[in-house]
Formats: structure tokens, C-alpha cells, sequence
């Protein structure tokens, strides 16, 4: 394969899709699917083929197209129009539609501003191309940066690059790429790997779902890449097994590449060869937690271990070994292909690029979102998100998921970075957030939290095992109205507990939601402690005699 | 299970196992193979038995222990024999604000188990769910592994009433 059959490859295809007058894109990802997109997008290729306008029409399955409350998403190109809620008895007018005013009554232009206020670099072939298409990828400029890396730059030019767009890790902690490249790229050893972390076990979180599902070449252009500058020829994609569809996706375009010699050996004719394996999840939350994740690849049950060593000098199978989560990888052929200082142009001082979000809970527009990093809470929470359902009181958005934290309207103003998260006791996570209206007890949210910790805690360490524990019993007690007022300080020691002695990230930061509840809602936890009333109406307050 | 039964099976493959055994052959029957032939055993069988535990250490030369403590650690392995029929609500965050609990509760009282369990007909598993990462549909609840968005308690209980009298 060269640079030039590569471009024949894009140039063929994109030929092809023009040479329809219109073309049909109808968003095959998960979220559509389940409100049945799958029958629509067959109901509009049998209406084409009815119609016989099979030379004029294309209906193209494609990846995610947003606004997920909204689905199934049609979207018309090149007339840039979009459709919502589109059911298989629609697709005759849709189809009539063509070429006239748009059908009004599927019309979803009142969304705009969820589309306007977003920046999409993760996400730039979301809803454009074929996921199961290599070739449609190829036409957007796909592997294109893994030409330029092989051949025209060096491993030490891949990560100066790296390194100078200021890329943090996606999973949630926002280590710097660049460091932890050359960290794995210093090793000597002979066998490394490159892991892809798509282990989503945050409950709230799709975006890592959503990218595998909607563009998985990329994830694979950025693996190829890393492999090539850390100098590992093996990778492994680790995700969840309870999603079927991106482990279909990844399977597909894995074998895709290879056959079109972008993966496997020689790729563009050059010494190098990368390999990539799918490795199954089972379903635990602690698996995230790198070195647990290692632990389940190498069939074990996922118990962390402590850290130094670290995975960049001993991991798989003692090998150096580099893990990166599935949105880190997706930034890093846009970065090749434009130049890190393009990358670092975007965002704020310290955390560059953009962040795809998972936006769900009490607003309008709830989907997967991309955000320059450094936009305010209120933009996304109201411009993108539309506001609350049904006008009520924005009470709290949560990020981070169990680990993170519930931020209070006093700081919607606050710019979305890895620091200012940090400083009011949340994290960035790994991009989903929760919006809570004034309908949700906080007490209650801490309690769910800390029962999800608890459940999913491996049990190998002490603090995390038994705290989470006595945590959730102190927080059962207080939602059911026998809260002693001794709780809240006994709440706050244990916290602190668990917090600094967990032997891993998910005990280290279990204690997070009861936290920062505790700091903004300390009233809430009052009124249930003292009053035996939860403001919100969801517990159910019974104080019985023994509990007082 | 002895030795004898253990070749039975690789001689007599049954067609459940062929997956299995492909499975294993697949990555040279190393250990780290387990946890991809456990999904497989799981996929062909619905649940993972004493016997196929047994089977799998045996042929990855790997202690019983071992095999039943990957098994029991990760939540997507189940021991017990599914009914004919699954409703799994999600209790993810997103649909938990949405008042999944709810759900539950009433899902609970009209079959009368608790999540985790089977009907004694055997006709429905109740389970729940951390996150199908269909939260922009919640609250989210999955019959026989279709996707159902933006349930409420009365069409959930619709559904598990349609489940509950099929007669297959």
C-alpha cells in the first residue's frame, strides 16, 4: 500500500457517494437502534428501491448523530437537514420531501443550538461516515496520519508532537499523553504492548461506546500510531462485554484494516507490523483501574496491585506496556495529520483539545456532545443541553460518575478543565455528566454512589472493602430517618479514611459524591439528620424508636 | 468429573462445545484464555455449570479454585440457570434519576421475585443493569436483550405481563 493507492482508495469512494443527488444518513448507533432505527433505515431503502431511485438516493447507515433523546436521527445531505424521532411510516414522505421544503412535522431545527455550541474533533466522522466502511473512513483523510508518522516522521517526532499539542488522558485522571509515551518509549524490551482501555464501567458514561461504535478505524489509527512511537507491535482493545455492538464494530474493522494492509504486518510497506486483539470485559467497574485491567487480559480476576512499578515499565506479562483510554487514541491522528500546536490552539492553558461528554439526566437534549475544554458549565447545561425538563430548578450536575462529584449552581460559571474541576471536589472523569433538578435527594445520590463503590470494590484491599461498606450503612440510616447527629462527623472521618488510605483510584476516590454532597448540601443532609425530613420527597422517612 | 468425561466431551463435541473448544484452541489453551472461553461457555449455554467449570480448568490446565474465582468476580458471569425469558432494568445513573427504583419495586411486587432470581414457572429472570450506556433514553429496561427507552412502571409491567403468559 502506498500514500497514493491509499488516496485512490478515499478519492474512489467519496466519487461514489457524490454521484448521488442526495444522501440519506441514518444514525445505526446503540442509542437509535433501540428506538428501532434499524427498521427505518430498511423501510427507506425499500422505499428507494420502490421509487427506483437507487441511482439518486443513498441511505448510509452511520454512527452517532447527537442528540440521543431525540432518535432515530435522519439526516439529509448535502441539504444539511436533520429529522427526529423518525418512524418507519415516514420514510415515504421523507423520501417525497427530497428536493422540496422539508417535512415540518419530523423537523428538529429547534435543536440548533445543541449542534452550534459544539466543536467536534473526536467526533468529525460521527454521523458522517459508515462505521463498517473502511473505505468511507479512508475518504475523510483516514490513516492518512499513520502514512505521515511511518513515513515521514520519527517515534521521537510522533511524541514531540504528542507532547506538544498537551494531550491529558481522556480516562478521567488527565495524565499528560506525551510523558506517558515517552515513559513506555525509554523502555527496553524487545515486546511491548499498547492497551485501549473501553472498559466503560461508569454508569452515565457513552462516549467511549459511542466513538468505538461510530468510528472505530480511528481508535485503531491512533492504537497504530502509539505502537509506533513506543515501539510496540501488539495491541489489545479491552470493552465491555455488555456492549455487543462496538465489540461487532471493532471485530469488523479490525479485520477491515488488515485486509487492507493498515494493520498487521508491513503496514504501507515499511518494517513495521501492529496487530490488534479484542479482549472481553465481564462487567467490572475495578477493571478500569489500569493495573486490574492488565490482571483481566491476562485472565485473572481483576484485582489492582499496587503502583510503582507502573504498567510503562512492567505490565502485560511484565512487558512495558502503555494504556490509553479510547477517546485519548481517537485524538491522536487528528493531531498527527494538523501538528500539535494546532491541537494545543484549542482549550484552555492547561488542558487542551476538546472533551466529548455524555450528557444526560434532567435536560432536554440529552446525547453525546464534544465541547472545546474551558466552556462553562451553564453552556453545556443550558445552550447544548437545552435546559431542565419541564422548567424546574437546576439543582446539581454531577461528573465524574461514582468517582466524581455533585457541583451546585453557585459554580455554573466555572470553565470545564482538568483544574478547576479539581478545585471544587469533582473530576473531569471520563466525560459523563449528570444533571440533577431539584427532584433528586442528595443524600440519596451519595447513598446510590457509595452502594455502586461497595458493590463493585474487589475486595483486596481493607479501607476500600469495609468503608464503602459502613459508608452506605451510615447513609441507609440517615435516608431512612434514624440519622444521629454524631453520623455527620463519623461520615466525614471515614470519608477521609478511605480516601487516603485505598490501595487503588476506585477506593482512593469512592468517598468523592458523599463529599462534595456533604460540602454543598450540608442542609439536606440537616434536614434528615434533625428534622427527619428529606426536602426532595424521595426517601422514605420512617424513624423507628431503636434508631433515634 | 473425571478424565474419562473430560476426552467424552473433546471426542463426542457436542455442538454447544465446538465454540468452546475453538475458543480455547484459539489462543493455543494458554491462561489467559479464560476469560474469552468463560464468555463462550456463557454464550453457548446461558450460564455457567460446575461441569463446565470443571471442563475449562481441566483443559487449561488451570486450578478448579481459580476458575470458579474469575467466575464469581465478574458480574457479567452468571452460575444460575436464566428462566426462558429476561427483563433487565437498568439502574445506571441516568436512569436511577429517572426514577428506575421505582421501577424495580414494581416489577418486584408483580412477579413477586427479587432481582437475580427466576420465576418458579421459570419463565422470567429478573435482573438489573450498571449503565447500558443508553442514557439518553432513560430510563432504560432490556426484554430478552432488546433495548426498551423511556419505560415507564405501566409499560414496563405491560411488558413483563406479555413475557410472563407466552407459552413457549
Amino acid at each position: 500500500m502506498t500514500i497514493e493507492e491509499l488516496q485512490d482508495i478515499g478519492k474512489i469512494e467519496k466519487e461514489k457517494q457524490e454521484g448521488f443527488k442526495y444522501r440519506i444518513h441514518v444514525c445505526v448507533a446503540a442509542g437509535c437502534l433501540s428506538s428501532q432505527s434499524g427498521l427505518v433505515k430498511e423501510a427507506l431503502e425499500k422505499e428507494v428501491a420502490r421509487r427506483g431511485l437507487e441511482s439518486w438516493a443513498l441511505v448510509k447507515g452511520v454512527g452517532c448523530l447527537g442528540l440521543c433523546t431525540a432518535g432515530p436521527m435522519v439526516a439529509i445531505e448535502p441539504d444539511g437537514l436533520l429529522y427526529q424521532g423518525v418512524s418507519v411510516s415516514d420514510a415515504s414522505d421523507i423520501l417525497e420531501a427530497l428536493g422540496g421544503p422539508p417535512v415540518n412535522r419530523l423537523d428538529c431545527s429547534a435543536h440548533l443550538p445543541f449542534f452550534a455550541r459544539q466543536k467536534k474533533i473526536v467526533l468529525e466522522n460521527c454521523g458522517r461516515i459508515d462505521p463498517e466502511s473502511i473505505e468511507d473512513y479512508v475518504a475523510e483523510g483516514g490513516y492518512g496520519g499513520l502514512y505521515s508518522a511511518l513515513r515521514t516522521m520519527t517515534p521521537a517526532g510522533v511524541i514531540e508532537q504528542i507532547t506538544k499539542s498537551g494531550l491529558r488522558g481522556r480516562g478521567g485522571a488527565g495524565f499528560p499523553t506525551g510523558l506517558k509515551w515517552t515513559a513506555v518509549s525509554k523502555t527496553k524490551s524487545n515486546v511491548k504492548f499498547v492497551i485501549c482501555n473501553a472498559d466503560e464501567g461508569d454508569p452515565g458514561a457513552f462516549m467511549d461506546r459511542s466513538v468505538l461504535e461510530s468510528d472505530p478505524h480511528r481508535v485503531l489509527e491512533g492504537m497504530a500510531i502509539a505502537g509506533l512511537a513506543v515501539g510496540a507491535n501488539y495491541g489489545f482493545v479491552y470493552v465491555r462485554a455488555e456492549y455487543p455492538l462496538a465489540v461487532k464494530r471493532i471485530r469488523t474493522a479490525i479485520a477491515r484494516a488488515e485486509r487492507l494492509g493498515v494493520l498487521g504486518r508491513n503496514i504501507f510497506n515499511t518494517t513495521f507490523s501492529f496487530d490488534v486483539t479484542v479482549r472481553l470485559g465481564a462487567g467490572a467497574f475495578v477493571c478500569g483501574e489500569e493495573t486490574a485491567l492488565i490482571a483481566s487480559i491476562e485472565g485473572r480476576r481483576g484485582s489492582p496491585r499496587p503502583r510503582p512499578p507502573f504498567p510503562s515499565e512492567l505490565g502485560l506479562w511484565g512487558y512495558p506496556t502503555l494504556i490509553n483510554n479510547v477517546e485519548t487514541f481517537a485524538n491522536v491522528p487528528p493531531i498527527i495529520r494538523k501538528g500539535g500546536a494546532w491541537f494545543a490552539s484549542i482549550g484552555t492553558e492547561k488542558s487542551k483539545g476538546t472533551k466529548v461528554f455524555a450528557l444526560a439526566g434532567r435536560v432536554n437534549n440529552t446525547g453525546l456532545i464534544e465541547a472545546p475544554m474551558g466552556t462553562t458549565l451553564r453552556e453545556i447545561v443550558f445552550d447544548v443541553g437545552g435546559g431542565i425538563i419541564g422548567d424546574r430548578k437546576f439543582k446539581a450536575i454531577l461528573t465524574g460518575g461514582p468517582s466524581g462529584g455533585c457541583i451546585p449552581d453557585q459554580f455554573l460559571d466555572m470553565s470545564m478543565d482538568y483544574e478547576s474541576l479539581a478545585q471544587v471536589g469533582a473530576i473531569m472523569g471520563s466525560g459523563g455528566l449528570i444533571v440533577m433538578d431539584d427532584s433528586s435527594c442528595m443524600v440519596d445520590v451519595a447513598k446510590f454512589f457509595i452502594e455502586f463503590c461497595m458493590s463493585e470494590s474487589c475486595g483486596k484491599c481493607v479501607p476500600c472493602r469495609v468503608g464503602t461498606v459502613q459508608i452506605y450503612n451510615l447513609l441507609k440510616r440517615i435516608t431512612e430517618g434514624g440519622g444521629k447527629p454524631s453520623d455527620i462527623q463519623l461520615l466525614e472521618e471515614l470519608c477521609d479514611l478511605v480516601k487516603n488510605t485505598s490501595l487503588c483510584g476506585l477506593g482512593q476516590t469512592a468517598p468523592n459524591p458523599v463529599l462534595s454532597t456533604m460540602r454543598y448540601f450540608m442542609d439536606e443532609y440537616k434536614a434528615h439528620i434533625e428534622d427527619k425530613v428529606c426536602p426532595a420527597g424521595t426517601c422514605h422517612m420512617n424513624p423507628t424508636e431503636e434508631s433515634q | 468429573m473425571d478424565e474419562k468425561e473430560v476426552d467424552r466431551i473433546k471426542v463426542n463435541e457436542d455442538r454447544r462445545w465446538r465454540l468452546v473448544n475453538r475458543t480455547m484452541r484459539l489462543h493455543g489453551h494458554q491462561p489467559d484464555a479464560l476469560i474469552e472461553t468463560l464468555h463462550a461457555v456463557q454464550e453457548s449455554f446461558g450460564f455457567l455449570d460446575l461441569d463446565s467449570l470443571k471442563y475449562v480448568a481441566e483443559s487449561l490446565r488451570l486450578p478448579l479454585s481459580l476458575v470458579y474465582g474469575v467466575a464469581t468476580f465478574y458480574h457479567f458471569f452468571t452460575l444460575k440457570p436464566p428462566g426462558d425469558h429476561t427483563c433487565v432494568v437498568c439502574l445506571g445513573t441516568a436512569c436511577y434519576i429517572a426514577g428506575s427504583s421505582n421501577i424495580l419495586k414494581t416489577v418486584e411486587e408483580q412477579t413477586g421475585i427479587k432481582p437475580g432470581e427466576t420465576t418458579p414457572d421459570r419463565k422470567l429472570s429478573l435482573l438489573t443493569a450498571r449503565c447500558m450506556g443508553s442514557c439518553g433514553l432513560a430510563p432504560v429496561v432490556v426484554f430478552d436483550g432488546e433495548v426498551h427507552g423511556k419505560m415507564s412502571s405501566a409499560s414496563v409491567l405491560e411488558n413483563v405481563g406479555r413475557l410472563l403468559n407466552h407459552d413457549d
